[in-house]
């Protein structure tokens, strides 16, 4: 019987977003499933968001973690106004930024120094990000 | 810690986001967070919205928020989604439907998993609706799959509960199921251009007809009132609440004004039989009882450990050489000395 107190151990909350106008959402599926499976609570925000719309949830859900999943190569255009976005709103400090999805190897140091933590292209494992996830969400 | 009460008072968004994290969580100091907020609660209008998966909660809610905002009320959003049994996550998709409301701030929607907690999620519920009252929205809307008892609770901290029925959702019998009857101040008959919604809607009046004996809602709508049927002989007003059963598609935003206009029907009626402050006091009694529970389980687990664990208890009991109530009665004599003394 579990006996309520306060409690330190908490579950990490995960967004996965499909942000921009690529219809392909396969990947996010299955990611937001993993995701689940290893224990986290996984908010998907559905196809085509606005960057707004993913600042709005990850505010609001008080996410740990910020999924950007972009198949569409527009991640140069995107990714900055999500975290222009989370600065304004006093959210980026203490959330993991990560991207998915098709980034050429010359946008990655840009995308890095703009304040994205990790990028995971094809061919990265699941157990390598839940792993990531685990060991890099940041402490509040 | 106080910075946090004082942001979110001040209406910084993130803050109201940390301060529901810390409830959820349970973290240490969420407990004086709430208590702060308390005297700041009491002026939002809080909606139940309660209904089987796939029935349409998350649609309707998003047009009745955008309907609302467009009378400029601020809308706070509670929904609440299972979570796995087996790996304790969730996917909470709610917010897949809130479209209408992209991007606009002064929607603020929260996703909560049910973190398996019995009891634990009515708690969090009814603390993450005060955070949204504190913060000074108009109206907060608490949506979650009605089965069962942990539910039931759930809606019980709104002032007003919806229930929504999908049409085909099965016999009568069904309906006398998962007491959704007994919860509703309004139902709804969702997706009603659907076939068979006219006859939901005709089982749904016929099992209503059986829960109140006698009263009239006063709706006005011509609509409405035909759906409600019956009650045409003019009683007193205010004596009983015949809940109304409002049709609406709520993908096409059709008959979401009915619903509104159901819900405020409902609001006056609370506030002309003084069933608001009612609802409130019953409300508050629940709570406390609820954290007199939990905090006195918390002493007596203590105590356990103290004592060396259940397990001793449990030893014993299996030897033979004590029972369960002897243990109980041990257990707790300390606690009784402690209040026969004063």
């Amino acid at each position: 019987m579990s006996v309520e107190h306060e409690q330190d151990e908490r579950t990490i909350r995960c967004l996965v977003a499909k942000v921009g106008l690529d219809g392909h959402d396969r990947g996010a599926h299955v990611i937001a499933r993993a995701l689940r499976d290893a224990g986290f609570e996984v908010i998907y925000s559905g196809l085509h968001r606005s960057p707004d719309e993913v600042v709005q949830a990850a505010v609001q859900e008080d996410v740990d973690v910020v999924g950007i999943s972009i198949l569409s190569g527009a991640h140069k255009t995107l990714v900055p106004r999500i975290l222009d976005g989370l600065r304004e709103y006093d959210a980026f400090d203490d959330r993991l930024v990560l991207v998915g999805g098709i980034v050429p190897d010359d946008d990655q140091p840009e995308l890095r120094e703009l304040g994205v933590d990790e990028i995971f292209g094809p061919g990265a494992s699941m157990a390598e990000m839940i792993q990531y996830i685990r060991e890099q969400a940041p402490e509040r | 810690m106080s910075d946090l009460v004082d942001d979110l008072l001040a209406g910084k968004h993130s803050a109201l986001a940390r301060v529901i994290t810390k409830i959820e969580n349970r973290s240490p100091g969420y407990r004086e967070v709430v208590s702060a907020l308390h005297e700041h609660t009491g002026h939002a209008e809080v909606i139940g919205v309660t209904g089987s998966p796939g029935a349409g909660k998350s649609t309707l809610v998003d047009k009745v928020a955008a309907r609302l905002r467009e009378d400029g009320h601020t809308v706070g959003v509670i929904a609440i989604d299972p979570s796995s049994p087996y790996s304790g996550g969730a996917v909470l998709g709610d917010r897949i439907r809130m479209a209408s409301n992209a991007g606009d701030m002064d929607v603020f929607f929260r996703s909560m998993s049910a973190r398996g907690t019995l009891g634990g999620l009515s708690t969090a519920t009814t603390d993450a609706v005060t955070a949204l009252d504190a913060f000074g929205k108009d109206y907060v809307i608490v949506e979650t799959v009605g089965a069962g008892q942990n539910e039931v609770d759930i809606v019980r901290t709104a002032d007003t509960v919806a229930v929504l029925v999908p049409p085909g959702s099965g016999d009568d019998v069904q309906m006398l199921k998962a007491g959704i009857l007994e919860i509703g101040d309004v139902f709804v008959v969702n997706k009603a251009d659907l076939d068979g919604a006219d006859r939901t809607v005709q089982q749904l009046r016929e099992m209503l007809q059986g829960r109140s004996t006698a009263g009239h809602h006063g709706a006005s709508g011509t609509e409405m009132a035909e759906v409600a049927g019956t009650a045409d002989e003019d009683t007193t007003a205010g004596d009983n609440w015949e809940p109304p059963i409002v049709e609406t598609v709520a993908n096409r935003g059709e008959g979401v004004d009915d619903f509104l206009g159901a819900l405020d029907d409902h609001g006056d009626y609370l506030d002309r039989t003084g069933g608001r402050e009612q609802q409130a006091r019953d409300r508050f009694a629940a709570e406390i009882r609820t954290l007199l529970r939990e905090d006195a389980n918390g002493l007596l687990a203590d105590e356990l450990e103290r004592q060396g664990g259940l397990d001793v208890h449990v030893d014993a009991v299996l030897a033979r050489e004590t029972d369960p109530y002897t243990v109980v009665d041990d257990v707790l004599a300390p606690l009784r000395e402690c209040l026969s003394d004063r």
